[in-house]
């Protein structure tokens, strides 16, 4: 398994009173980072990739393949929400089992690759557990193992990582960077922290009132030489 | 304070009246034998249940099927429409589901072509049946569609995203959502059926089809057995008791009113079989609620509405109706009033030290407890005491207000108690610094704040006083006459035309003031 090349060929998309237009390549097997100030389109960019919106105009190409109208299941890409991504009714095993069958009819096969997937996001043991019986990282940790199992080259993350506190989210990160080196998936999430993207990300898009305005190497565009906008969002006083 | 004394009060006083009379007259000999009692608890029991069944079960697959598209022409109007049997008087539906179904409704020919003869109309269990899934199928399809939508919205794009089939979704998404809410409604609606009185009394027709409530009204009203009533009306309250305490295992709630909100998106449409199969179902259920309705309006339009208007009983009923529901709502409105506010004071006083107390918990539920003591119970314990004491018709009017305003005040309290803790958290600490208490207080301050809940809960207060057929069964005579116990007493002397009037005159002022206190609390 390895990445697929994301591609959003002049993408316009409106909601009540904002516009975004993007226009935007990922390499397959790129780690991204998406930041920018609340409502800027950091969920709207994910969101048109993954197929819960649909752009006015405009194209979106995955692996090379156009996906605009294609429905969220028929597209080779998995999103891993900030919260509310397990049914609380249904163990751990079958919460990641979903992601191989959405009727949960699964072969031996099927039970390896879950087997494997928690071992991997370190849930070994809690296969049985219901969600209400786990804490809020070991819930990301069942979405991820998900996000594993199904084997879909895109992987879209919408601040997965947001409600947990600074040490927790490294870890957490450390595993998202575990599981790209494992398959190679094109990882793409969208963040506040600067920490996130530094972590783990090659490149950042830096989004404000729907555009991109900023797209370059994580440790450029966060380190000395930064443009206003993102000095300005991080709270940087503006280089003289 | 005041309410829950007098909610005692009137408890206790109709307890001692049962008691008083299983003591003293327990030498007297009863008519009523335990083979007839036996007979009637098992009626009760075994068309509550078959009416839940009924109700429950298709409810459960037209809120799904409500809730399955993100478009679907009419939802919220066909939501509004579900909501109207609970503002109709159970008299009017009852005669409804008669005008339409009955041997001369509306619909005889068409069914006597069916069943190849004369159509016999519905008496009985069929009729009881219909009527009770006329005013609970409903209620049903709502509660299970506010439940489906507490699904959380990235549930669905999961769904979407996994790419779920119908079933699946209906498997991991819908069904456990459903499961969870499904034995607190099928406990609400089964509560109901046990205690539904006006239908049973104006469908049941006969005595092998008689649930407890008729029985008790039966063995006051027309056989004078005061003591068979005492011996029903104990095990109307232990049944009651006995699901209350199930519901309460079951963690079930009151139902509240369903909130109308806007379908979360579906990311994946349901096939062309099954919306198909979605409109068929709703359609049916849509013209099953309806029906009845429209046979009020029609049946009602085709008696001479205007002598009726102009008769001096009709004009007399209609008055003494409106009277007694303005005394009703004004004493429930007030007593709600106190209970909100001694409550919140009581929460004050203690400001999160520890646990609420015994008198504020008192308040919080005290006036729900009302609702295990069917208003047939109270009014059969008074009227056996009221005998002793004298008159019986004499304290009638108090009876039929205060009755009726207890069974009000559990939605009152529900009502106003969101809109008075909200102004009491915003305002109480500056009232008291500028020294604003009583009256004062109130003018400027709580009713401003409060009007709009205040009058809603007044009008449902008033709408389910002036449609009641519980009390004034009991108490009613030709000296105190409400609409309801008017259209009785037309039915019963066959004057079908002259019930069907006054049935859409009450549905028309009941259905007015239930629609003014909807408009209240949604402009909230």
């Amino acid at each position: 398994m390895s990445g697929a090349s994301v591609t959003l060929t002049d993408v316009r998309y409106s909601v009540a009173e904002s516009g975004f237009a993007f226009d935007v390549a990922l390499q397959p097997g790129e780690t991204v980072a998406v930041m920018g100030p609340s409502g800027a389109g950091k969920s709207t960019l994910l969101n048109l990739i993954a197929g819960f919106e649909f752009p006015a105009s405009g194209r979106i190409l995955i692996d090379g393949t156009d996906m605009t109208t294609m429905a969220p299941g028929a597209r080779p890409v998995t999103m891993v929400f900030q919260e509310n991504n397990l049914f609380a009714h249904l163990n751990v095993a079958a919460n990641i089992g979903l992601g191989r069958s959405p009727s949960l009819h699964l072969s031996t096969d099927d039970r390896q690759k879950i087997q494997y997937a928690l071992e991997k996001t370190g849930l070994s043991g809690k296969q049985d557990r219901l969600p209400s019986e786990l804490s809020g990282g070991e819930r990301q940790r069942v979405a991820l193992a998900r996000a594993l199992v199904r084997d879909r080259p895109v992987l879209l993350l919408d601040e997965p990582f947001a409600s947990l506190g600074p040490a927790l989210r490294l870890e957490m990160l450390e595993l998202v960077r575990l599981l790209h080196e494992t398959s190679g998936m094109t990882v793409l999430m969208a963040s506040h922290h600067p920490g996130d993207a530094m972590a783990f990300a090659q490149r950042l898009l830096f989004i404000e009132e729907g555009r991109i305005l900023a797209d370059g190497a994580t440790g450029d565009l966060l380190g000395g030489e930064q443009p206003l906008e993102i000095a300005n969002y991080l709270g940087n006083r503006a280089p003289e | 304070m005041a309410a829950i004394l007098l909610l005692a009060l009137l408890c206790g006083g109709a307890f001692a009246g049962l008691a008083y009379e299983a003591v003293a007259g327990g030498s007297r000999s009863s008519a009523i034998s335990n083979s007839r009692i036996f007979g009637v608890v098992r009626f009760t029991l075994f068309q509550a249940i078959f009416s839940t069944l009924l109700s429950v079960v298709p409810a459960l697959l037209v809120a799904r099927a409500l809730s399955r598209h993100d478009r679907f022409f009419g939802r919220e109007l066909l939501l509004r429409l579900f909501a109207v049997p609970q503002a109709l008087p159970a008299i009017v539906a009852a005669l409804g589901v008669l005008a339409l179904y009955g041997r001369g409704g509306l619909l005889a020919e068409p069914l006597g072509h069916l069943v190849e003869g004369r159509w016999p109309g519905i008496y009985g269990l069929s009729g009881i049946l219909i009527a009770h899934v006329f005013f609970n199928l409903p209620l049903a399809v709502r509660l299970f569609y506010e439940a489906l939508q507490t699904i959380p919205h990235d549930h669905w794009r999961i769904a979407g995203q996994l790419g779920m089939g119908g079933f699946a979704q209906w498997r991991f998404i819908e069904w456990p959502v459903l499961r969870r809410a499904a034995p607190s409604i099928a406990g609400l609606v089964f509560m109901l059926c046990v205690t539904s009185f006006a239908i049973v009394l104006t469908l049941g027709g006969g005595p092998a089809a008689t649930t407890l409530e008729v029985a008790i009204y039966q063995a006051l009203r027309f056989d004078f057995d005061p003591f068979a009533a005492v011996v029903l009306t104990l095990l109307q309250l232990a049944l009651t008791l006995a699901i209350i305490a199930g519901l309460a295992l079951l963690g079930g709630r009151y139902a509240e009113f369903a909130s109308l909100s806007i379908v979360s998106r579906r990311y994946v449409q349901p096939k062309a079989f099954e919306a198909i199969a979605n409109i068929l179902l709703v359609v049916l259920a849509a013209l099953f609620v309806l029906a009845p309705m429209i046979a009020v309006v029609i049946s009602g339009l085709k008696s001479e509405l205007g002598r009726l208007v102009s008769e001096s009983s009709v004009q007399r009923a209609a008055l003494t109706s409106l009277v007694l529901a303005f005394l009703s709502a004004c004493l429930a409105v007030s007593l709600s009033f106190g209970l909100v506010s001694t409550r919140k004071r009581l929460e004050m006083l203690r400001r999160n030290a520890g646990s609420a107390t015994l008198a504020e918990r008192l308040c919080d539920g005290g006036a729900s407890m009302i609702l295990v003591v069917p208003p047939i119970v109270i009014g059969a314990g008074w009227f056996v005491l009221a005998r002793h004491a004298g008159d019986v018709f004499a304290i009638a009017p108090v009876m039929v207000v205060t009755v009726n305003a207890a069974m009000a005040m559990p939605f009152v309290v529900r009502t106003i108690r969101p809109s008075f803790d909200a102004a009491a958290e915003r305002h109480d600490r500056l009232a008291a610094s500028l020294g604003m208490t009583g009256w004062y207080r109130f003018r400027l301050v709580d009713w401003p704040a409060m009007r709009v809940s205040l009058l809603s809960g007044f009008a449902f207060a008033m709408a389910l006083s002036l449609g009641d057929l519980g009390v004034i069964a009991l108490f009613g005579s030709d000296s105190l006459q409400t609409m309801p116990y008017l259209l009785l007493s037309r039915m019963s002397s066959y004057r079908t035309a002259d019930a069907a009037g006054l049935a859409l005159i009450l549905a028309a002022l009941s259905f007015a003031l239930m629609s003014l206190a909807g408009r209240a609390r949604s402009g909230q």
